[in-house]
């Protein structure tokens, strides 16, 4: 056995049991960085595959940005695990046949195409990195269905915002940076000048 | 059967890292005695000076009085993620240096994807603070989390984007490759052409950290010490080396991508020819590292902390605006031969 073979089943035994404590364990937020690690671990096999784009991107946009959404939130709900746990026979058909189709169209591939004839992505020592090439068919071959895909993230952001955007209450009290920025000492102190002798006056009085 | 090469190879890895780790360590604790002089001098007090010569010896006081504390587990806390939320935080910190360049050979790992990799793994420092934050059980560490979380989302972008400009302007995405990019003297460097860019970089580098004036996370005034404040002892100690190691790191980052690395600021100026001045070295890299650190404790001895909702503002109605304008005018810069691409 190699150290990469050593290496990878490390990391896919990392995964499965990561992935399998997403689903099994109490604790939501436990359950939370349980994918982190998922992610991590997946991330760190594509790199034994020298994918060194798609591994750090992984890592980037899942673990450094969704994930760390994801936990904020579960941390500010207060589930309530039990009512969790009551739809589960009820809910447990429905996804028997979601697992199964995936399970059967991920078989199909294996088949029809055969494990060892999957193409693998180009190492590094090929002409140029597997970024710069992925980046080249990504922009040339694939355009329309990138921009696609960004569009309809677009579509996402608008309709979230639209839903959540309520307008401007009319009542409500608004502050203006540009107003706030542009106060001077002037707008907020006035210095008064007192004579003197008013303070003298004062002490004759207590005297 | 693992051959005994690649037990080599492992081996001077691993005494490379630690070449990397012990000076990295050991500036942290002097960054921290130079944070209090500095600051001192600029308030005209003399800051610490009892231990040791000038004060010298006051991190090793500061560090052997953390390491002899009591580290104290809150009631109710979570105890497995309250002790590993230090170490979340320390992890990325280091790691992130494996890909730094010191100078043209001095490097662990020359990876393709460096400048990615940097990014990726900075963003995981926060998961610590939002780990530390919930597993404390308290309040104020929880609010902490929070802001610190919304607000390292926010500069990230700012961030990603501003580093998009230096790929276009660059075209390579290794650090190396950046670096080399930027041959031919201080006016070649991409803080020129970049200039919005460099400043847009260096704000979120501020905020990326929680440093002052956006260090809300920590917020003494208002929450206490924000999301370290049930940790005391090594624990707190360890938060504190990761927070000044990821400031090294950004301004290190920033001598690498703005600052040409390890190129001479003299580089064509005739009069210097082939002297010790005009020569590219790992001196050059220290010192852009040193006054990038230095402007951290200027930020933080002149501005006053900004308000949670300036923060948000700042990052989100200015700093990405404006770097995604830039992206194009960088685009349009190389496009026209402004920018030499791998001169």
């Amino acid at each position: 056995m190699t150290i990469i073979e050593l290496v990878f089943y490390l990391f896919s035994t990392v995964l499965t049991l990561s992935a399998l404590a997403v689903i099994t364990v109490r604790n939501s937020v436990y359950a939370a960085l349980f994918l982190v690690l998922a992610f991590f671990s997946s991330a760190a096999i594509w790199m034994l595959l020298e994918a060194e784009f798609l591994a750090i991107t992984l890592v980037l946009v899942y673990v450094g940005a969704v994930m760390v959404l994801f936990l904020f939130v579960v941390m500010m709900l207060d589930i309530n695990s039990e009512r969790v746990r009551e739809g589960f026979a009820r809910y447990l058909p429905v996804g028997i046949i979601v697992a199964l189709i995936m399970a059967g169209e991920l078989m199909f591939v294996i088949w029809t195409k055969g494990a060892e004839k999957l193409p693998l992505l180009p190492g590094q020592t090929d002409a140029g990195s597997n970024t710069a090439m992925l980046g080249e068919r990504l922009y040339t071959a694939y355009l329309y269905p990138f921009e696609i895909a960004a569009v309809i993230l677009l579509v996402g952001i608008v309709a979230a915002i639209a839903l959540t955007h309520l307008g401007r209450k009319p009542q409500a009290r608004y502050q203006d940076p540009s107003r706030q920025v542009s106060t001077r000492r002037e707008d907020r102190v006035r210095i008064v000048s007192m004579p003197s002798v008013v303070a003298d006056q004062q002490e004759e009085d207590e005297a | 059967m693992i051959d005994m090469q690649a037990l080599q190879t492992l081996a001077w890895t691993v005494l490379k890292i630690f070449i990397i780790i012990i000076p990295i360590t050991l500036t942290v604790a002097y960054y921290t005695y130079a944070e209090r002089k500095v600051i001192g001098y600029m308030q005209s007090r003399v800051g610490p000076n009892r231990v040791g010569p000038w004060g010298l010896l006051q991190p090793f006081a500061d560090v052997f009085k953390l390491l002899f504390k009591e580290i104290i587990l809150p009631a109710n806390a979570n105890r497995f993620l309250f002790y590993l939320a230090p170490v979340l935080t320390l992890g990325p910190a280091l790691a992130a240096w494996a890909v730094v360049p010191f100078s043209d050979w001095m490097i662990l790992a020359d990876i393709n994807a460096s400048l990615l990799y940097v990014l990726a793994l900075t963003s995981m420092g926060v998961y610590g603070i939002i780990v530390a934050g919930w597993a404390s059980n308290s309040k104020y560490a929880f609010l902490g989390a929070m802001r610190s979380a919304a607000q390292i989302i926010s500069y990230e972008i700012a961030m990603g984007f501003a580093l998009v400009c230096v790929l276009i302007a660059a075209g390579d995405i290794s650090l190396k490759g950046i670096v080399q990019a930027q041959q031919g003297g201080i006016f070649d460097w991409f803080w020129l052409p970049l200039l919005p860019m460099f400043v847009v970089y260096f704000i979120s580098g501020v905020a990326e950290t929680n440093r002052a004036p956006f260090d809300v996370a920590e917020g003494e005034s208002e929450i206490v010490a924000g999301f370290h404040v049930e940790y005391a002892g090594a624990a707190f100690a360890v938060f504190f080396l990761a927070e000044y190691a990821n400031m090294i790191l950004i301004s290190a980052l920033t001598a690498l991508l703005f600052a040409g690395g390890w190129l001479s600021p003299f580089e064509n100026v005739p009069m210097l020819g082939n002297t010790m001045l005009a020569t590219p070295g790992i001196g050059w890299f220290l010192a852009k590292t040193v006054f990038f650190m230095f402007m951290f404790l200027w930020f933080r001895a002149t501005f006053p902390r900004y308000r949670y909702d300036q923060i948000m503002r700042l990052g989100w109605k200015v700093l990405i605006p404006l770097t995604i304008v830039w992206v194009v005018v960088a685009a349009l810069m190389v496009l026209l031969g402004w920018i030499e691409r791998g001169a």
